[in-house]
């Protein structure tokens, strides 16, 4: 199989679609990987509102809001690429559905970035 | 039913439970409803993510306004369940499609997943609104 062949097969690959279909399934798994974290360090408040004190004083550090924003974007995509598929499967067909996939990535970034500057 | 359906047992099945639809399509629509009731919850968790983060919100504080609340803790238990479901159905079709697991594996992995979020979410729930 030539290169030219390979980059046939794997053409829908290149599709904004099955972009927006590959965003929302590694924002899901990214998620799925954060969540018993997230449920653990909840957890602390169990032991003591100090615990949970602690932890919170660590978020603050500015490489971990960081990482907070990023977890602001994977939920943003992911609820609003979930919202597309909900739209696609439910409502009446748009033969043209790229500029909600386009939406759903940009009000995700939006939000990722309003929430650095709302919490610096 | 008509006489010529009733000699050929047509339409007796009308008459008892409807079957179950099969596993994959029931799983499908429990991971839609999931999706969709987490929708509005995931949109009022993150106004409350850029609330406690904008004003800097302390563990008193948090504590403050969640414990001893009941509608936090239905919002939250409801949130988890549903996470709980949704997640372990989209990791049963990731390890579907991207793994080559054996189904019986593919579907302990997924239930674990389910299982453990699910307890570790309400644990959680529990250390932030119980009084």
């Amino acid at each position: 199989m030539t290169l030219e062949d390979k980059l046939d097969a794997a053409g829908h690959r290149r599709s904004r679609l099955w972009i927006a279909f590959l965003v929302h399934r590694l924002s899901g798994l990214a998620l799925a990987c954060f969540l018993p974290l997230h449920f653990l360090m909840l957890g602390t408040a169990l032991r003591g509102e100090a615990q949970l004190e602690a932890l919170l004083r660590w978020t603050a550090n500015p490489l971990v809001k960081f990482a907070e924003a990023g977890l602001v974007f994977l939920l943003s995509v992911h609820l609003f690429g979930g919202l597309r598929v909900l739209v696609v499967e439910n409502l009446t067909w748009r033969a043209e559905q790229r500029p909600i996939a386009i939406a759903a990535l940009i009000i995700a970034a939006v939000a990722a970035i309003a929430f650095i500057i709302s919490s610096a | 039913m008509r006489p010529s359906e009733r000699q050929a047992g047509l339409g007796d099945e009308a008459l008892g439970p409807p079957p179950l639809a099969p596993l994959n399509v029931r799983l499908y629509l429990m991971q839609r409803v999931s999706a969709a009731v987490m929708a509005p919850l995931v949109a009022v968790h993150l106004g409350g993510m850029f609330y406690a983060s904008a004003r800097g919100l302390s563990a008193a504080e948090i504590l403050g306004r969640t414990q001893g609340s009941i509608g936090w803790a239905l919002f939250y238990g409801l949130f988890v369940l549903a996470a709980a479901v949704h997640a372990a159905i989209g990791m049963r079709s990731v390890l579907t499609e991207w793994t080559p697991l054996a189904r019986r594996v593919r579907d302990l992995l997924a239930c674990g997943l389910g299982l453990a979020l699910a307890g570790l979410g309400l644990r959680a729930v529990a250390a932030v609104t119980l009084p």
